[in-house]
């Protein structure tokens, strides 16, 4: 089975934002929330980079562990989803997560956040794949189809990688062996035990 | 030995001013890193760059610290408060088996006095009635996943978080307001007094049969916990406050920092008031009376609270 990840090559991402369109469209994701988000680090300056971020789905997931209703689970492919239906929207996985990934439909103050929304790597959530009632919740279930998450899929410079963690993570190294230099998987260290060499 | 109004006003600013220092700004703009071992390093602190949506908040790129969050969290903080409320009740249960309940040693006389008046027992009652709801919707929100899920399911279980949630955030509310009206009417019947002292010489005469060391309206101990429920309050109403409206007052350290600050001050208040309500009802006869009917035996008030009972006497108090 294979370990689903995501990989942002921030030498080659131009910040063209087409991950974070991608996504809002496919999933139909709501005002106010982004599953991905783009992030320019010294902007304007010398040795700018713009890493795409969105849930890691991480090894060991923060969220997951803090979850005090324990909405979360992971599928067999690594991927870390969890269920509208039981989450209570205190935001306590906002305040764990390393990567900013939950999100949240109301402004939130005075506990009213609402149900947790967040990057589901196109895997859906608990309802059965691809119905109507998924849909609604989470979105598109593009794995259940055979397909990688769209946010990869489309982006052009192919900066965005997601895909079997092994994989992706040989295309990188190729790729950094080839160009004689790179700055690392953003955020592998952090996300996952093991694999963080890349 | 006296300690001042002002000592206690500097206590409680010094409170605030701790709470609230590390909520400073974290979010500045940094050098990202030329390799592996140079993003290691950066990824200690968090890391945070520009972003074209109109929430600057998801600028905050990557946050490791959030995963500390989780390990003190998920750690310290439950075991620590999880063991310390096991270790109270057994605690209490052991004072009970070896002391029994404490007696009124002369006997009850059947007369009474008024030891508490109606405000006075709303401001406790209203404040307590809080505290237990606020109470078990904290506990539940931390230790609920490990006890009561297994037993009800997730969909009850989200069901009985959902409306704790909301029993938490709005009953805090009229809690602050108990505290404050019982801190403005006892504030003065609690400043420390070398009376006090004595009292906690003589381990206030919990420990041994027959001792009864002098105090006014309330003795050591009862100051001792008057001064833990406003500090107590005070924490919890700001870090809660904080927590309440997310990101209105602070960043996500201060928001980290709060909901642990939250979380150890409710145990340790949970812990506490364990031992307030055992000695105020089952642990002591004649004891209860006190917030319940407002009148207490005099025998009981002799015993307990000699120099206040003095003063009312003088004063024509005693019917």
């Amino acid at each position: 089975m294979a370990r689903m990840k995501f990989l942002c090559d921030s030498e080659r991402c131009v910040e063209c934002n087409a991950c974070v369109t991608a996504c809002k469209n496919e999933h139909e994701v709501p005002w106010g929330i982004n599953r991905r988000r783009v992030v320019t680090l010294n902007d304007g300056q010398k040795g700018e980079r713009s890493i795409s971020m969105a849930c890691m789905h991480c090894e060991d997931a923060p969220c997951m562990a803090v979850c005090p209703v324990d909405c979360f689970y992971k599928t067999d492919d690594g991927v870390v989803l969890h269920s509208k239906d039981l989450c209570i929207g205190c935001g306590y996985c906002f305040y764990a997560c390393p990567f900013g990934a939950p999100q949240y439909p109301q402004v939130g103050n005075f506990g009213s956040r609402g149900k947790m929304d967040k990057c589901t790597f196109c895997a859906g959530g608990p309802e059965a794949d691809n119905t109507k009632e998924e849909y609604a919740k989470y979105g598109s279930n593009r794995l259940a189809e055979g397909k990688l998450p769209l946010c990869a899929e489309m982006c052009s410079t192919k900066a965005l990688l997601a895909g079997d963690g092994d994989v992706i993570a040989d295309i990188y190294k190729e790729r950094v062996a080839r160009r004689g230099y790179g700055s690392g998987a953003w955020g592998w260290a952090t996300a996952y035990k093991t694999g963080s060499s890349a | 030995m006296t300690i001042g109004k002002g000592g206690i006003l500097g206590a409680v600013l010094l409170t605030l001013v701790l709470l609230l220092a590390p909520f400073a700004s974290s979010l500045a703009q940094q050098a990202p890193p030329a390799n592996d071992a140079a993003l290691l390093e950066q990824l200690k602190g968090p890391l945070a760059g520009r972003v074209s949506i109109p929430d600057a908040k998801s600028g905050l790129l990557i946050q490791p610290q959030g995963r500390d969050w989780r390990q003190t969290l998920e750690g310290p903080v439950k075991a620590g408060g999880g063991w310390l409320l096991v270790l109270s009740v057994v605690a209490i249960a052991l004072f009970m088996a070896i002391r029994g309940r404490i007696k009124v040693d002369s006997g009850l006389s059947g007369r009474t006095i008024e030891r508490f008046n109606g405000i006075e027992r709303f401001a406790h009652w209203l404040t307590a009635v809080c505290f237990i709801v606020l109470g078990l919707s904290g506990l539940n929100l931390s230790f609920g996943k490990n006890l009561i899920l297994p037993l009800i399911g997730p969909e009850a279980f989200t069901g009985l978080s959902t409306f704790g949630k909301l029993a938490h955030n709005y009953l805090s509310f009229p809690f602050v307001f108990g505290v404050l009206l019982m801190a403005v009417l006892w504030i003065r019947h609690n400043i420390f007094t070398g009376v006090d002292m004595q009292w906690f010489r003589q381990g206030g005469g919990l420990f041994s049969r027959g001792v009864h060391p002098p105090a006014g309206k309330f003795n050591g101990g009862q100051k001792v916990i008057f001064w833990l429920v406003v500090l107590g309050a005070i924490v919890l109403a700001v870090s809660g406050y904080i927590l309440m409206f997310p990101f209105y007052f602070t960043d996500m350290a201060g928001m980290q920092l709060s909901l642990i600050v939250h979380a150890i001050a409710g145990m340790v208040m949970v812990a506490v008031i364990l031992g307030h309500i055992y000695i105020g009802s089952i642990g002591m006869e004649g004891a209860f009376d006190a917030m319940g009917t407002g009148q207490v035996d005099v025998n009981w008030a002799r015993e307990h609270h000699s120099l206040w009972v003095k003063e009312q006497s003088r004063a024509g108090g005693e019917d």
